[in-house]
């Protein structure tokens, strides 16, 4: 006599035993630390931190250690942490004008104001590997020159001072800028929450959906007017002393494009901007992300879509968030056989008449 | 408050949230049928495995309720299992196997056999909340199409299965009208089911978390399945008795039971199964 299976409890807790384990590895090895991925591990870091929406490099280390290094994972695990915070208000708006740079680089000027300045970049490295770091770790400190101590204007400033730029619209209230994390989605967006939406979409969707304008999908003609990276202060108004303090300093990446604009029937020719915010050191989500914003707001500049996927904002704005997309898509392994057993029969039953009809 | 579990508020969620999530509960009901956006959270647990309705029960729980969790008609299923234990966990409710003695009972892909009662409520699990969805991918025509009752393609879909295969050829998320107004899904669950969800007595709530909707059909509601008038919509099921209970009326689940393919029959509601045998 067959009897039901039993024991979805003992699997679950044995498999969650068999994770752990598996999560620690070979005992003879030293155990990772979280101040070791803290530190040594900061691109991960500013991954899970940009799309968890949590500035917390300490959480971000724990999760990516928690979750074996799927960073996606982690991201969850700093997704599902955040929405238990309490949201106490809505900070003033940042001003990356006093960011103190330790990246910031043009490609639409040979020269800028402050110079170009790489900082601590992997593009001019040859993509060798270094087999050296197998031995040995050892590396000597390195002490950046006085210039990454100052604060640049941005290089979109001086297209502006002539009029042949657009002219960026700050909101200040919270009307204006809806929180996503609070409200449910609605579409059409405003470029607010448009933004909100992609500075914490996956970097490798994002990436495809740039990658896409380049090729023709939704071009846009972008140039890279500039990109920085480095330290900026977040200020909160506390009600109660009627002035602003500073809560944070937080490293972000910040990429502005100018884009080719030949006008339309609402707005003269001039040039138009994308732009592109996000958490860490992330330069590749930052200009992917600045042409992807870019694409989106073909319908506020007066222009004709071409219908590609990048410039559709339901395609983009529903699709690009890696922990809806990975739970949803992973979903399909939980047990469907309920549906399955209602099409079996389905299907049996559709047979048979087809069946009866031939040879009828 | 009296937790279980000294880091959470009772139920996991904070009570601004669970707030929120009752205002759209209360929307849904005096909306049959309708689709009522919410701020869905991001919960423990993945989307698409029941963060809707993993919302929606934590919104209606009280200290003194007995809360039942299924999945595929099972207390068992793994998934089943990790709901149950989560709730246990951050609610410290009681829980129960027993469709008769649960007062909230959250479910994945089956109704119960057991007729609910006015003390009940049935909390669905559901995936793509939208039935024209396959229809037509994009939310801001079909809210449309749901405001202007504009169904026709849904009767042409239906329609062509017939010209096509000779029958409908939908076996679950079989779409239901809702107190003749709104076209619903009722959650993934097999046709079979739909009948038990007009005029219910329990209150019935479904939770999208992923895609943020919260539905509802209050207790009494005529909910009727789309058919036309010379092919009727039929309650399927595998035309087989149940080898456990020896029931005849019961949604079966086919278990392979060896190597050669032999299949035997079991009622998929394993509370009720299990009520029958003794
Ligand atoms: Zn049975």
């Amino acid at each position: 006599m067959y009897v039901a299976v039993k024991g979805g409890e003992r699997a679950i807790d044995n498999a969650h035993r068999w994770l752990e384990d598996e999560r620690r590895g070979d005992r003879k090895v030293t155990d990772l630390s979280v101040d070791q991925i803290k530190t040594q591990l900061s691109l991960s870091i500013a991954k899970v931190m940009a799309e968890g929406s949590l500035f917390d490099p300490e959480l971000a280390s724990l999760a990516i250690k928690q979750a074996r290094g799927d960073l996606i994972e982690a991201i969850f695990l700093i997704r599902a942490y955040r929405t238990t915070l309490p949201r106490f208000g809505f900070g003033q708006p940042i001003n990356t004008d006093k960011m103190i740079a330790k990246r910031r680089i043009s490609a639409t000027f040979k020269d800028i104001p402050g110079g170009q300045l790489l900082g601590p970049t992997f593009d001019y490295t040859h993509r060798l590997l270094d087999f050296k770091l197998l031995a040995d770790g050892s590396i000597d400190e390195f002490e950046p020159g006085k210039d990454t101590e100052q604060m640049f204007q941005h290089v979109t400033q001086f297209l502006n001072n002539e009029g042949i730029i657009e002219t960026e619209e700050t909101s200040s209230s919270e009307a204006e800028s809806p929180d996503l994390t609070r409200q449910p989605l609605e579409i059409p967006a405003n470029r607010a929450l448009r933004l909100q939406a992609l500075t914490r979409s996956d970097e490798g969707f994002l990436l495809g959906m740039a990658y896409s304008t380049q090729r023709g999908f939704g071009r846009n003609h972008p140039f890279v007017g500039e990109l920085r990276i480095g330290l900026i202060s977040v200020e909160f108004e506390i009600p109660e002393i009627g002035f602003n303090i500073e809560i944070a300093e937080i490293e972000i990446s910040e990429c502005e494009t100018v884009n080719q604009f030949l006008g339309s029937k609402t707005h003269p020719p001039k040039f138009t901007r994308g732009y592109g915010f996000v958490f860490g050191q992330s330069e590749r989500k930052a200009i992917s992300m600045a042409l992807v914003d870019r694409a989106l707001r073909w319908k506020e500049l007066g222009e004709v879509s071409d219908g590609a996927p990048a410039q559709d904002e339901e395609f983009v704005l529903y699709h690009g968030d890696n922990i809806q997309a990975t739970g949803f898509v992973e979903h399909i392994k939980l047990p469907h056989y309920v549906d399955f057993q209602a099409e079996l029969e389905l299907i049996r039953k559709i047979r048979k008449t087809a069946f009866e009809a031939k040879k009828g | 408050m009296s937790n279980s579990e000294e880091d959470f508020n009772f139920a996991y969620l904070d009570e601004q949230t669970k707030r929120m999530i009752r205002r759209a509960l209360i929307k849904a009901i005096c909306i049959p049928g309708y689709q009522v956006p919410f701020a869905s959270r991001e919960m423990p647990m993945p989307y698409g495995w029941g963060t809707g309705g993993v919302q929606v029960t934590a919104a209606c729980l009280q200290e003194t309720d007995v809360l039942k969790v299924i999945d595929q008609g099972s207390d068992d299923t793994t998934n089943a299992v990790s709901i149950r234990k989560f709730f246990e966990r951050v609610a410290g409710v009681k829980t129960t196997e027993n469709t008769g003695k649960a007062s909230v009972i959250q479910t994945r892909h089956r109704i119960p056999e057991q007729v609910l009662s006015e003390d009940q409520i049935l909390v669905y699990q559901v995936p793509i909340p939208e039935p024209l969805r396959f229809l037509e991918p994009r939310e801001t025509e079909t809210r449309v199409m749901h405001a202007l009752e504009e169904y026709g393609l849904m009767h042409v879909k239906l329609y062509e299965d017939i010209s096509i295969n000779g029958e409908i050829s939908t076996a679950y998320a079989y779409p239901v009208k809702v107190n003749d107004r709104y076209i619903m899904d009722p959650s993934p669950t097999p046709k079979f089911d739909n009948p038990k969800m007009n005029f219910c007595p329990a209150i019935q709530l479904f939770g999208a978390g992923r895609e943020q909707r919260i539905y509802a059909v209050p207790p009494y509601t005529k909910v009727i399945s789309l058919d036309f008038e010379d092919y009727p919509f039929e309650a399927s099921r595998a035309e087989k008795t149940c080898e456990i209970c020896g029931a005849t009326n019961t949604y079966l689940d086919e278990v392979v039971i060896d190597d050669k393919g032999t299949r035997m029959f079991s009622c998929s509601d394993s509370d009720y199964c299990n009520s029958q045998k003794s």
